[in-house]
């Protein structure tokens, strides 16, 4: 009984999460324009989307923007992570709170505070600003997905390189650095993810005339409903689905490839 | 015979005013088994990463081979390290372990296709090429860990309690494979221990550490039979030790009773520490012995009896093969030969340095 009852929430809590999601999926193959009515099954959607040169444009910029900013927020997260580990308790715990306050904070909050930073500067908005905007957001997950496997680490074995002769370099890069991989590469999806899946931030510091995905659906669907838009969120749904599955099955992975 | 490989010259060095080594000197001679026994957080770690070129000292020198190296860094120090804890590479399998060093020095394939083999033959464990770290049991990656630091032909290996985390068996097995690999590399031992009976199996020369000071140096023997302080005695193995006084040249007077001893030099009706091993305790009838006394606890031991004997306010450690039950009287006799005295520490702040607890 009390199984049927724990089977019958847990339904039902999908259910609330992802009937949105399946109603946008359902309609992005809807062949009538209209929300309430089922046309038939199309794909047309998804052709006119391909050929729409704005959103191909939006979708180049998207992408450069995700591999960029998680490239080098991955490298400045590692080697903060590093430092933060080597610190002292106090100092450690300290860094580690000012670390996780940007993302605790209201992304709003941070998107704003970041456009004020910029026109402080005097700074062009443009792609630079959106990239720059990324990387400080993307940093903190880095730094939290390396963490662990830095403290993993067992602290004599970068000492027993050098002891075999190794440059603290070389014992960096030969034995340390393949341990923490797994974190760093889980850090790197998980910045290109949050990085594809942002709006409020990408909002607030991008300028006129460049677009990614996300505020090119929101300035559309602004205008009147396009089912182009329904299947251009599908798909950025699906993508990040996937990513965010990768992302959960990839530290378990690190082990896996020892055993083989 | 063979001269000083390394030596340590007023070495010091604290942590946060926290003074871990006091102006040590030490020097350790080629081909030599040293060992650094002491309680936990003497500074016997810190004194081997000191030669290691893992810590930096805050003053003092170390010298070897007549070079002075103490700023050298330590992967161009020609000594290598068994770590406490294995510190294997756990991404490589064992054949890379042990190639690390040698591939770093260059040395062709074949070359170090030879040094793998001949030194896993050397720690057993052939044809474990392929395994991975994790794979292997405590006492496997600890000899891996060997293995490794040996291929390089180190003029000095430094052991940091390589045994400790090692059940009782595997570490009398493992003991002799070192004292084994020792012999047939010849290369010079620095070990670190705090298990006495360790040191005393293993040891050319022991060094007993207390709270970053030298107590005793000298050979196995010399440590257990003779040890120079209080301290000393106490560590290593268990002791009678009691305050008496010394009458004249081979006379002392413990607990009231009158002993004859072999120690002269003292001067007379001077305060000493007597240590008396429990081994060395003869229990004689009441009548015969110098002092007698009570039995108050029996435990069977296997090789001998421990009891304790309660006479003139002592309690006496005595091991015997011969059995007296609780309550018995007894007689306490000990030979003169196997009464050590010692000085009395100089000052109270000496003794606090000198006698732990
Ligand atoms: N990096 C460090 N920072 C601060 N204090 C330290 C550090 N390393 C060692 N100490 C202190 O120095 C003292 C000596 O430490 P050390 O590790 O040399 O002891 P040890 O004799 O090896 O003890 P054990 O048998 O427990 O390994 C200890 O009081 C320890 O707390
Ligand atoms: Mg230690």
């Amino acid at each position: 009984m009390a199984n049927v009852l724990k089977r019958i929430y847990i339904a039902l809590i999908f259910i609330f999460l992802y009937a949105p999601m399946l109603v946008l999926i359902v309609l992005s193959f809807n062949k009538s324009k209209s929300r309430a009515k089922w046309g038939g099954f199309t794909f047309q959607w998804y052709t006119k989307l391909l050929s729409d040169s704005s959103i191909m444009e939006a979708l180049v910029t998207t992408l450069m923007l995700a591999v960029l900013s998680a490239l080098i927020s991955t490298f400045i997260g590692t080697i903060a992570a590093i430092a933060i580990t080597s610190l002292k308790k106090g100092a450690r715990t300290l860094m580690m709170g000012i670390t996780n306050i940007p993302m605790l904070n209201a992304e709003i909050v941070t998107g704003i505070s970041l456009m004020l930073l910029f026109i402080f500067f005097n700074v062009k908005f443009g792609f630079t600003t959106i990239l720059l905007a990324h990387i400080t957001f993307n940093i903190p997950y880095v730094i939290l997905s390396v963490m662990p496997r830095i403290k993993q680490l067992n602290p004599s074995a970068y000492e027993a390189a050098m002891d075999l002769g190794a440059s603290p370099f070389k014992a960096f890069f030969k034995v340390v650095f393949p341990d923490i991989l797994p974190g760093v590469f889980s850090g790197l999806l998980m910045a290109f993810t949050m990085s594809i899946d942002d709006f409020i931030i990408t909002h607030f510091t991008k300028g006129a005339g460049v677009d990614t995905l996300s505020t090119k659906i929101y300035s559309q669907v602004r205008k009147g409903i396009d089912p182009k838009m329904y299947a251009l969120s599908s798909l950025i749904f699906v993508t990040v689905l996937v990513l965010l599955i990768l992302i959960n099955i990839l530290p378990g992975s690190g082990k896996k490839a020892k055993e083989k | 015979m063979s001269n000083k490989l390394i030596t340590l010259e007023n070495i010091s060095k604290s942590y946060d005013n926290h003074l871990v080594l006091d102006e040590m000197n030490l020097y350790i001679r080629e081909n030599e088994f040293v060992t650094l026994l002491g309680p936990s957080g003497c500074g016997k770690t810190t004194t081997l990463r000191i030669i290691g070129g893992f810590e930096n000292p805050d003053t003092g020198r170390v010298v070897f081979d007549g070079k002075d190296i103490t700023k050298l860094p330590a992967y161009k120090r020609q000594l290598n390290t068994v770590f406490q804890k294995y510190a294997l590479f756990t991404h490589m399998n064992i054949a890379e372990n042990i190639a690390f060093g040698l591939k770093i020095k260059n040395k062709s394939k074949s070359y170090i296709d030879d040094k793998i083999k001949y030194a896993l033959k050397l720690v057993n464990l052939e044809g474990y090429e392929n395994r991975m770290p994790d794979s292997l049991s405590g006492g496997q990656q600890q000899r891996i860990a060997i293995a490794r630091a040996i291929v390089n032909e180190p003029k000095v290996l430094l052991l940091d309690e390589p045994l400790g985390a090692l059940d009782l068996k595997l570490r009398q097995d493992m003991q002799y494979e070192l004292i084994r690999l020792k012999n047939e590399l010849g290369i010079t031992f620095i070990y670190v221990t705090h298990d006495q009976e360790e040191a005393l199996t293993m040891s050319d020369t022991i060094v007993v550490m207390n709270q970053g000071y030298i107590q005793q140096i000298g050979t196995p023997e010399m440590i257990y039979n003779e040890p120079e302080n209080a301290f000393v005695a106490d560590f290593i193995g268990d002791s009678n030790i009691i305050d008496s006084i010394m009458i004249r040249d081979e006379l002392v007077e413990i607990l009231g009773a009158k002993f004859a001893c072999v120690d002269t030099g003292f001067g007379e009706n001077v305060h000493v520490d007597v240590v008396i091993r429990p081994e060395d305790i003869e229990l004689v009838s009441p009548e015969e012995g110098t002092i007698s006394g009570v039995v108050t606890s029996l435990i069977f031991k296997g090789v001998h009896y421990e009891m304790d004997v309660m006479a003139n306010g002592y309690e006496w450690l005595v091991h015997s093969t011969k059995m007296f039950p609780v309550g018995e009287k007894v007689g306490i006799k000990v030979d003169p030969f196997n009464i050590q005295i010692m000085n009395k520490p100089a000052s109270e702040d000496e003794e606090a340095v000198q006698i732990e607890e």
